[in-house]
C-alpha cells in the first residue's frame, strides 16, 4: 500500500528515539550494576555482582524498599477508595454534568507535581492552614509535629496527587459497561445494590486493576513527595537511589537498586495485564 | 373499603375490556388464541415528554392473559419506549399502568414479574451461559437444586442445552438470541415483553425464529408483548396488532382485520401494499379518475385503499359487483407466484395490481383489469410520516 522508502521514513525516527533514549541508558545501567567504585571515587569496569550481594545482605535497602510498598501499597488502597465511587458517580448518575465534572477531575493533572506538594506543606506545616484551624477551634493546643516529615503526609499527597490515575481508568471501563446489562439485570430481579456486585464491579476489574497498577507502580518510583514531605522517617527508595547516584557517588549501587525495581515494577505490570486479560469480555 | 374499591376496579376493567373486543369483533384467524375475558394488562392513557419532545401521547390499551400483542411502528414512532416503560426502564409522563388489578408503573423494575428480551441481547458476558439463565432465579435465592434443574429445563427448551458451560462471546447471535429468551422465561413471568428481539439475525433464521417463537408462546402460555417495525414478522406471529404513529396508537387489532380493514390511510399503506384511492363521492357513487364504483359514504372527499391482491385481469362476463377498466402495462417485476404490475388507466391513473406470474411485458395493447367494489374499502385519511414515504 506505501511504498518502502515512506514506511522506512515513518518507522525509523520512533525507533531510533527508543534505541537512544531508552534501551541506552538501561544497557548502561546494567552494565554499571555490575561494576564497582575504586577508594579513589573512580568506577571500576570490572565485572562483578557486589552491589547486588550488598542489597541483599544489608538492611537498611530491604526496610526501605519495604517502607516503600507499604507506602504505595497505603496510597493504591486509598485512591481507590477515593477513585472508585467518584468514577462510579460520574459514569452512572453524573447525566449531563458528566463532562463538567470529568474535566474536574484532570485539571489537577495540569498543575505542577511540585505545586502540588508544596500545597500540603502549607497544609500541614506546623503553621499551616490544618495546625492553625485545629489550634483557632480548641482542638489541640500545640501544632500537631506529626502531619508533617512523615510517611503520613507522604501516604496523604500521594494519594492526592495519584487518585486522577486510577479514576481514569475505572472511569472508563465503567463507561464501557453496556447500560442495557445494568437494566437486564434489573428486569431479573436484582436490586441496585446486588446489580453493582454481581454486574457493574465484576465488569470493571481490568480498570480497577490498571488503576491500582497506576497508583502502585508511581508512588513506589516516586521521590519528591518522601523528599519534600516525608522526613527521614518518610524516606522511599527512589531516595536512595537518587543520593547514590549524586551525593554518594555510588552509580553501580545505584544502578542495582533501579534494575531490581525495574524488575519488581515489570513483574507486577506483566501479573496485572494477565489478570485484565482474564477479566476483560467485550 | 378496600373490597369496594378492587369490586369498582374490576368493573372498570371489565368494562374497558368490552370496549377493545368491540373494535376487534372481526373474527380471528383459527391459528391464533382470541383474547380470553381476563385482562392481564391495562395501560391507560398513558403519555411520555422527554422535554418538549413528546414521544407518547394517551396510549390506552388492555392485554389479555396469554395474549401475543405486537406493537408495531416505524422507528422514532414510540414503541421501544412504550415498552420501557412497561419494564420500568422509563417512567411515564402521565397515565397509568396496572397488572392482574395492581399499579404496576409505581414499582421498581426488580419488583415486577415482567422480563424483558432486550434487542441487543444484554447477555452477561462474564457469566456462562448457565449463569446468565440462572441469574434471575439466584437473585431470587432459590435453591440450588432447583436453579439447576429449571435452567436445564429452560436450556432444552431453546435447544441450547449443548452450550450451558460457553460464555455469551462464544456464541453466535441467534444463539444469544435463544439464551437471552431462556433467561427471561426461566423467572415464570406474567408478562415478557421482547424489543425486537429478532432484528440482528439474517432473513432464513428470522423467518424460522418468528415460527419458533410463536410455537413457544402457545406452549409456555405466557403473554408476550413484542415490538417490531417489520410489518410481515407483525402479521406472521400476533394474536392482535397495536399499530404506533407518532406516539399515538392508529389501530388496534388482528392481523387479519388490520389487513383486511384498515381504519386508516397510513394503516392500510403501512400494513402491505396498497392503492390509496383519493376518491370524489356523488349521490352513492365514487370517481377516481376513469374508475367509478357505488358506495354508501356521503358525499364529498374521501379515501379508499384497493389492495394489488383485489384487482384481477378481466375474465368472463362482469357482474353488477365487479368495477372493469382498460390499463396500459408500465412496469412488471416477477415474485415467484405473483408478479406485481404497475399499470396507468385512462386519467393517468396509476395502479400496483399482484396477478398470478405470466410475462405481459410484450403487450402494446391495453389490459383489461376488474375488482370488486366491496374490495374499495374507504379509509380515514392520515397522512404519512416522511420515514415512510421514503420506504413506499
Amino acid at each position: 500500500m506505501f511504498s518502502r522508502a515512506y514506511r522506512t521514513a515513518i518507522t525509523v525516527p520512533p525507533l531510533v528515539w527508543v534505541a537512544v533514549f531508552l534501551l541506552v541508558p538501561y544497557l548502561l545501567m546494567f552494565c554499571y550494576s555490575f561494576w564497582s567504585v575504586s577508594e579513589s571515587q573512580a568506577i571500576v569496569h570490572s565485572w562483578n555482582l557486589d552491589n547486588y550481594q550488598e542489597l541483599l545482605t544489608k538492611t537498611v535497602y530491604w526496610h526501605t524498599l519495604l517502607r516503600s510498598m507499604w507506602i504505595a501499597a497505603r496510597v493504591m488502597f486509598f485512591s481507590m477508595l477515593l477513585g472508585y465511587p467518584l468514577a462510579y458517580f460520574l459514569s452512572f448518575y453524573a447525566g449531563g454534568r458528566k463532562d463538567l465534572y470529568y474535566q474536574l477531575v484532570i485539571i489537577p493533572l495540569w498543575v505542577s507535581y511540585l505545586v502540588r506538594a508544596y500545597a500540603w506543606k502549607t497544609i500541614l506545616g506546623t503553621d499551616g492552614v490544618l495546625n492553625t484551624l485545629l489550634q483557632y477551634v480548641h482542638l489541640t493546643s500545640h501544632p500537631l509535629d506529626f502531619l508533617l516529615y512523615s510517611p503520613f503526609a507522604v501516604v496523604l499527597t500521594l494519594t492526592h496527587i495519584y487518585t486522577p490515575f486510577t479514576f481514569l481508568p475505572i472511569y472508563a471501563s465503567l463507561e464501557h459497561i453496556p447500560r442495557n446489562l445494568v437494566e437486564a439485570s434489573h428486569d431479573l430481579g436484582a436490586t441496585p445494590a446486588q446489580t453493582f456486585w454481581r454486574v457493574i464491579f465484576p465488569l470493571s476489574i481490568p480498570g480497577v486493576l490498571a488503576g491500582a497498577t497506576f497508583a502502585f507502580v508511581l508512588s513506589l518510583g516516586d521521590f519528591l513527595a518522601p523528599l519534600l514531605l516525608g522526613g527521614p522517617s518518610g524516606i522511599m527508595i527512589s531516595n536512595i537511589v537518587v543520593s547514590l547516584f549524586g551525593a554518594a557517588y555510588n552509580w553501580p549501587l545505584g544502578a542495582a537498586i533501579s534494575l531490581c525495581m525495574l524488575a519488581l515494577v515489570l513483574g507486577l505490570i506483566f501479573f496485572s495485564e494477565r489478570l485484565e486479560k482474564k477479566w476483560s469480555f467485550q | 373499603m378496600a373490597r369496594v374499591a378492587r369490586t369498582l376496579l374490576s368493573a372498570n376493567l371489565s368494562s374497558a375490556k368490552t370496549t377493545t373486543m368491540a373494535t376487534t369483533s372481526e373474527p380471528v384467524a383459527a391459528t391464533s388464541n382470541p383474547p380470553t375475558s381476563a385482562s392481564l394488562l391495562s395501560i391507560r392513557n398513558v403519555a411520555k415528554h422527554f422535554g418538549k419532545n413528546i414521544v407518547l401521547r394517551d396510549i390506552s390499551l388492555e392485554i389479555a392473559e396469554g395474549e401475543f400483542l405486537t406493537i408495531l411502528g416505524e422507528s422514532g414512532s414510540g414503541k421501544t419506549t412504550l415498552l420501557r416503560i412497561l419494564a420500568g426502564f422509563e417512567q411515564s409522563t402521565s397515565g397509568e399502568v396496572w397488572m392482574s388489578g395492581e399499579r404496576l408503573d409505581t414499582e421498581p423494575p426488580y419488583r415486577r414479574r415482567v422480563n424483558t428480551v432486550f434487542q441487543s441481547y444484554a447477555l452477561f458476558p462474564h457469566m456462562t451461559v448457565e449463569q446468565n439463565v440462572g441469574y434471575g432465579l439466584a437473585i431470587a435465592k432459590r435453591p440450588a437444586a432447583e436453579i439447576q434443574s429449571r435452567v436445564a429445563e429452560a436450556l432444552a427448551k431453546v435447544k441450547m442445552s449443548a452450550y450451558a458451560k460457553s460464555k455469551p462471546s462464544k456464541i453466535s447471535g441467534g444463539q444469544q438470541q435463544r439464551i437471552a429468551l431462556a433467561r427471561a422465561l426461566v423467572n415464570r413471568p406474567r408478562l415478557l415483553l421482547l424489543d425486537e428481539p429478532l432484528s440482528a439475525l439474517d432473513a432464513n433464521l428470522r423467518r424460522q425464529m418468528q415460527v419458533e417463537l410463536k410455537a413457544l408462546q402457545r406452549e409456555v402460555g405466557i403473554t408476550f408483548i413484542f415490538v417490531t417495525h417489520d410489518q410481515e414478522e407483525a402479521m406472521v406471529m400476533s394474536d392482535r396488532i397495536a399499530l404506533l404513529r407518532s406516539g399515538e396508537l392508529e389501530q388496534v387489532a388482528s392481523p387479519r382485520e388490520i389487513y383486511n380493514r384498515p381504519a386508516t390511510s397510513y394503516t392500510a399503506q403501512f400494513i402491505g401494499h396498497t392503492n390509496l384511492l383519493h376518491a370524489d363521492v356523488r349521490q352513492g357513487t365514487a370517481t377516481c379518475g376513469a374508475l367509478q364504483w357505488p358506495t354508501s359514504l356521503p358525499d364529498g372527499a374521501a379515501f379508499f385503499s384497493l389492495r394489488p391482491e383485489c384487482i384481477h385481469p378481466a375474465s368472463g362476463s362482469p357482474s353488477n359487483a365487479t368495477i372493469r377498466f382498460r390499463a396500459n402495462l408500465r412496469d412488471q417485476a416477477f415474485h415467484g407466484a405473483t408478479d406485481l404490475l404497475r399499470v396507468e388507466s385512462a386519467g393517468g391513473l396509476i395502479l400496483t395490481i399482484r396477478a398470478a406470474s405470466r410475462d405481459l411485458r410484450n403487450s402494446e395493447a391495453p389490459l383489461e383489469f376488474e375488482f370488486s367494489a366491496a374490495d374499495a374499502i374507504p379509509v380515514r385519511a392520515t397522512s404519512l410520516s416522511s420515514t415512510f414515504q421514503e420506504r413506499a
